[in-house]
């Protein structure tokens, strides 16, 4: 049996999986779950993962949760060059430092500005209104703007300073993680990129490093999101009420 | 002095994070200096300390020179830098991912559920509140049928997990009260680093102990 893995390009976690093992050219099997149509509440995935989340992996009779540990498996299964999580204990530490610190920092406050705002050029439109039926009240808007701010500032200051890349001189896992989350509000019409050249540089050469034509397929969906949004059926999307209700109002 | 070769780690033993480094530090004999810290008295918040940690958190680890935060980065480094028993982070593929899967997992269900301390009034209802979920995937999707989180042995995994559910006791409350399957887990992990947990568990105890006190 080939390798499985269930992913949903809407997710940050997914896209940095599908472009780890795209990029090192591990064959694997796409099921493709669509979280916003609730798949991962039915009876074949909970099989995958009681976790009902994804990324999840399947490899005969392994299954695994979690996208970290889905690409430190892969590294480790297929070899993937060094630079990814290398061997070197300091510079694997520093991969594992900003890996575990971006858990609640970057992705939480990317996935709520995604969440509290979608914005097409004309309209606001509030992905949130959409399901709830509600406006995002202004001081919540505003203090998860300040926490992706303080986030995106610690990236700059903490984890790049004035190195290329999160590690060192060369792309890892933790750029790669680091970049899918941060494209995230960028898909709400957010540009987190502007105002910041250091943020940018650093974007611009992860691009170069993972490949624009990989990078752009992998983010198409996330970037069509403000597009998506006016056609998307507002009932099927009420099951996240309760989760939207407890994370973010 | 020799005191040059020592890892030094700075820890606040009311935080969870830093007693689970200090469990193992102290369970598998790795040298090691403490710089103790306490949070409630500002010490994160000197100068001198945001320079070693521009966060401002704990635990940190410096050893001979390289900084580092995060505290599974901080046990993983240690348990593969140093001889420890294998055990603590398999080396197997497999046995591993396990390891990193209950790790990442962990900061977002398990390590929320010290707030049902109490310390932080804003957090309690929400830790509160997902405290069952939280309890009961611990129980049908980490611990299963097994002795410990991720298999047959304890692994840092079990640490951070243990830790984090020690930290409502402070409060006055015992998470695992109803919980009898999580609480032999507790105890195999007591019984797995002997004296170490109560030693790292004192500050905890002695603030239970008062607060009883005082009821």
């Amino acid at each position: 049996m080939a390798l499985e893995l269930y992913l949903d390009l809407f997710s940050q976690p997914c896209r940095s999986v599908y472009i780890f093992a795209k990029k090192n050219n591990i064959s694997f099997d796409f099921k493709k779950l669509s979280l916003l149509d609730g798949e991962q509440y039915g009876e074949d995935f909970g099989k995958i993962s009681l976790i009902r989340k994804a990324p999840a992996l399947r490899d005969g009779d392994f299954c695994l949760a979690e996208s970290i540990a889905i690409m430190l498996y892969l590294a480790e299964k297929f070899k993937t060059p060094d630079f990814w999580y290398p061997a070197d204990l300091q510079q694997r530490a520093r991969v594992n430092e900003y890996l575990s610190w971006q858990h609640t920092a970057i992705r939480m406050h990317g996935s709520k500005i995604f969440w509290l705002r979608v914005r097409s050029p004309s309209l606001i439109f509030l992905m949130i209104p959409k399901v709830m039926g509600v406006e995002v009240p202004e001081d919540k808007m505003n203090a998860a703007l300040d926490d992706l701010n303080s986030s995106l500032k610690l990236v700059e200051e903490k984890f790049l300073q004035d190195r290329p890349f999160i590690a060192g001189d060369q792309i890892s896992l933790a750029d790669l993680v680091a970049i899918v989350e941060i494209m995230q509000p960028v898909g709400a019409g957010l540009d987190v990129f502007e105002g910041r050249p250091k943020l940018s540089a650093w974007r611009d050469r992860v691009q170069e490093a993972i490949g624009k034509e990989l990078f752009d397929e992998a983010h198409q969906y996330i970037l069509g999101a403000q597009e998506s949004v006016k056609t998307m059926d507002s009932n099927k999307m009420q099951f996240f009420k309760p989760k939207i209700l407890r994370l973010f109002m | 002095m020799a005191t040059g070769r020592l890892v030094e780690v700075y820890l606040d033993l009311l935080s969870q994070p830093c007693r689970a480094v200090h469990i193992l530090l102290t369970c598998t004999k790795i040298p090691h200096r403490v710089r103790t810290m306490a949070l409630r008295k500002g010490e994160h918040r000197t100068l001198d300390f945001t320079k070693l940690n521009p966060m401002q958190k704990v635990p940190v680890m410096v050893d001979d020179g390289f900084v580092l935060t995060e505290s599974d980065a901080i046990l993983k480094y240690l348990a593969t830098k140093y001889d420890v028993p294998e055990h603590w982070y398999p080396r197997q593929p497999e046995r591993r991912a396990r390891v990193d899967e209950y790790t990442a997992w962990h900061h977002t269900n398990t390590r929320p559920m010290g707030f049902c301390d109490g310390s932080a009034p804003a957090r309690l209802n929400r830790a509160l509140s997902d405290l069952d979920d939280t309890l009961d995937k611990l129980e049908s999707m980490f611990l299963r049928r097994q002795p410990f989180l991720c298999g047959d042995d304890i692994t840092v995994a079990d640490l951070l997990a243990a830790c984090e559910l020690t930290q409502p006791l402070g409060g006055g409350r015992d998470v695992l009260k109803e919980r009898p399957q999580l609480q032999r887990w507790r105890s195999r992990v007591q019984s797995a680093v002997g004296e170490a947990f109560d030693k790292a568990h004192g500050v905890l105890y002695a603030l239970r102990d008062r607060r009883r006190a005082r009821l």
